[in-house]
């Protein structure tokens, strides 16, 4: 079997859009979503700005029965149900019904970093305070890694592989990767992909304790972020959820659906913690192999990528990231393709960060832009020296485009690359 | 406490676990948690901590286990209120 898979549903719930006209906008027009967080601040954190999507009560009960949501403390299940039930809808397909069979056809693989961890925290608490009986029905739920998936799966009615991938700041990505694979191979006609991650002080106090996040922008959090520039401090912790539903060509094609862009292929491995990697840096040998097998995988050609949507975290990393993908594709200054990190908008949204990203990747190639780099005013000087500054767009460029990597990078020295290509043929939506 | 008020006071309290709201209506005596509510099995640690919470009472483990209808809840929530008025 080598079916060609295609995506033709997108969902996101992402800190500077909890939908997927937010998102558009926001990110069409550089809108950031980093705020001041109080809950930080109030904890002592040295960075006190973060990235969170906003979603109110009255949405939460589109997706949410009212006895679900008693103790639900699992923000990364509401991001994530939110953005896949999103994306199944923006597919045109509809929940199974309760009393019918389940869709064998159709499975999820939804990633998270950890699942939970404010449930988990109450749940401590009440254990050390011989409170066990106490806990109520719904810790295990929502404290599974795969308690993300489960729920979707349960809403959905999803009768094929139901599973949560895990591997860092690559899950996003991985994910799309791994649901392809299974569509690629005829083991499904339809998959979920995407990936979550919590908000909150006690998901992101390890970065914090480790002094990658800045401190130096708590007065102002919307220049926080500062992906290749010269003043770059760090990542801004983030949170939320990005989702899209892939489809054999067939399946797609037979139902006449929209279709957003086709995967061509991508790669994962690890640097294998050798050489320049480490637990928490990447091995650029590894980085570089990922790219250029991710290519030889969808069968093209180093100068037939057209746009980056780039890891760019906004540490010192970034000029290596820069380094790598010239080395890789073997392409430098007025050569080098276009390249843009939405970090700078919406910060690092860790295990979701390659799902919403891969979200945004989509949406250029679909609807012909690339959105601008913010916060990068003052491109560090060694990026500049790699490729032209024209590369990097600090506004939104109107232009069609054919082929676009997207890779994320992650701790314990994983990486992921996928290439998404324009679908021409696809029929358009009469609505749109 | 009247038996009429204590099956009221129950009603409000599965009422967000039942799934069958034909039945929920209908509640009597011998209204099965179960098979007539339709209540999830693992709620019904859910309805047992709602059941201490309003009345004041602490269920045990074995109590806990033979609460599966509205009889059996009733009799150990007075069970559980008298001997809590004796102390």
């Amino acid at each position: 079997m080598n079916n060609r898979v295609v995506i033709t549903g997108l969902g996101v719930v992402s800190p500077n859009g909890a939908d997927l006209a937010e998102f558009r906008h926001a990110i069409r027009n550089g809108i950031s979503g980093i705020r001041h967080d109080p809950q930080l601040e109030k904890l002592l954190f040295s960075c006190q700005i973060a990235g969170k999507p906003v979603i109110d009560e009255e949405r939460m009960l589109q997706y949410f029965t009212p006895l679900e949501l008693r103790g639900l403390q699992s923000t990364g299940i509401v991001y994530g149900v939110i953005a896949g039930m999103d994306a199944w809808k923006d597919a045109r397909l509809e929940a199974m019904m309760m009393n019918e069979t389940p869709d064998w056809e159709s499975g999820s693989v939804f990633g998270t970093g950890t699942s939970g961890i404010d449930k988990f925290r109450e749940a401590i608490y009440k254990v050390d305070n011989l409170q066990i009986r106490k806990l109520g029905s719904t810790v295990v739920a929502q404290t599974m890694s795969s308690g993300v998936s489960a729920y979707l799966s349960g809403k959905l009615g999803l009768g094929n592989q139901v599973c949560t991938n895990s591997s860092a700041c690559a899950t996003g990505v991985e994910s799309i990767l791994m649901a392809y694979e299974r569509l690629k191979n005829g083991s499904a006609t339809k998959m979920l992909a995407g990936s979550t991650s919590d908000s909150g002080a006690y998901i992101w106090g390890g970065f914090d304790a480790m002094k990658i996040c800045p401190y130096q922008y708590n007065e102002s959090p919307e220049q926080g972020c500062r992906p290749m520039s010269a003043t770059a401090k760090g990542f801004v912790p983030g949170s939320g959820a990005g989702a899209m539903v892939l489809e054999t060509l067939d399946s797609a094609l037979g139902r006449g659906a929209h279709i957003y862009a086709e995967i061509l292929g991508g790669h994962v491995n690890s640097g294998g913690q050798r050489g320049s990697g480490t637990m928490t840096a990447p091995n650029s040998e590894g980085v570089q192999r990922c790219i250029t097998m991710a290519l030889k995988d969808a069968g093209l050609n180093a100068k037939d990528i057209d746009v980056i949507n780039a890891h760019l975290t906004a540490t010192s990393k970034d000029v290596t990231e820069i380094e790598n993908w010239v080395a890789a594709l073997d392409r430098h200054g007025g050569e080098f393709p276009y390249i843009n990190s939405i970090k700078g908008m919406i910060g690092h949204c860790i295990s979701a960060a390659g799902s919403i990203e891969s979200v945004a990747s989509v949406l250029q190639l679909s609807e012909g832009f690339i959105f601008p780099n913010i916060n990068c005013e003052d491109l560090h000087p060694d990026i500049e020296k790699l490729i032209d500054p024209l590369c990097i767009p600090v506004k939104c460029l109107e232009k069609q485009f054919n082929v676009l990597a997207k890779a994320s990078f992650g701790f314990g020295d994983v990486n992921a690359c996928i290439i998404f290509k324009r679908y021409r043929d696809g029929k358009r939506r009469i609505d749109q | 406490m009247e038996k009429e008020e204590l099956i009221n006071e129950l009603t409000i309290i599965v009422s967000p676990y039942a799934q069958d709201a034909e039945a929920l209506a209908h509640i009597q005596e011998d209204t099965d948690f179960i098979r007539d509510l339709k209540i999830n099995s693992a709620n019904l640690v859910d309805v047992v901590l709602d059941v201490e919470e309003k009345f004041g009472i602490e269920i045990d483990n074995d109590s806990m286990a033979r609460m599966l209808t509205v009889k059996a809840a009733i009799r150990i929530i007075e069970e559980k209120l008298a001997a809590g008025a004796g102390k």
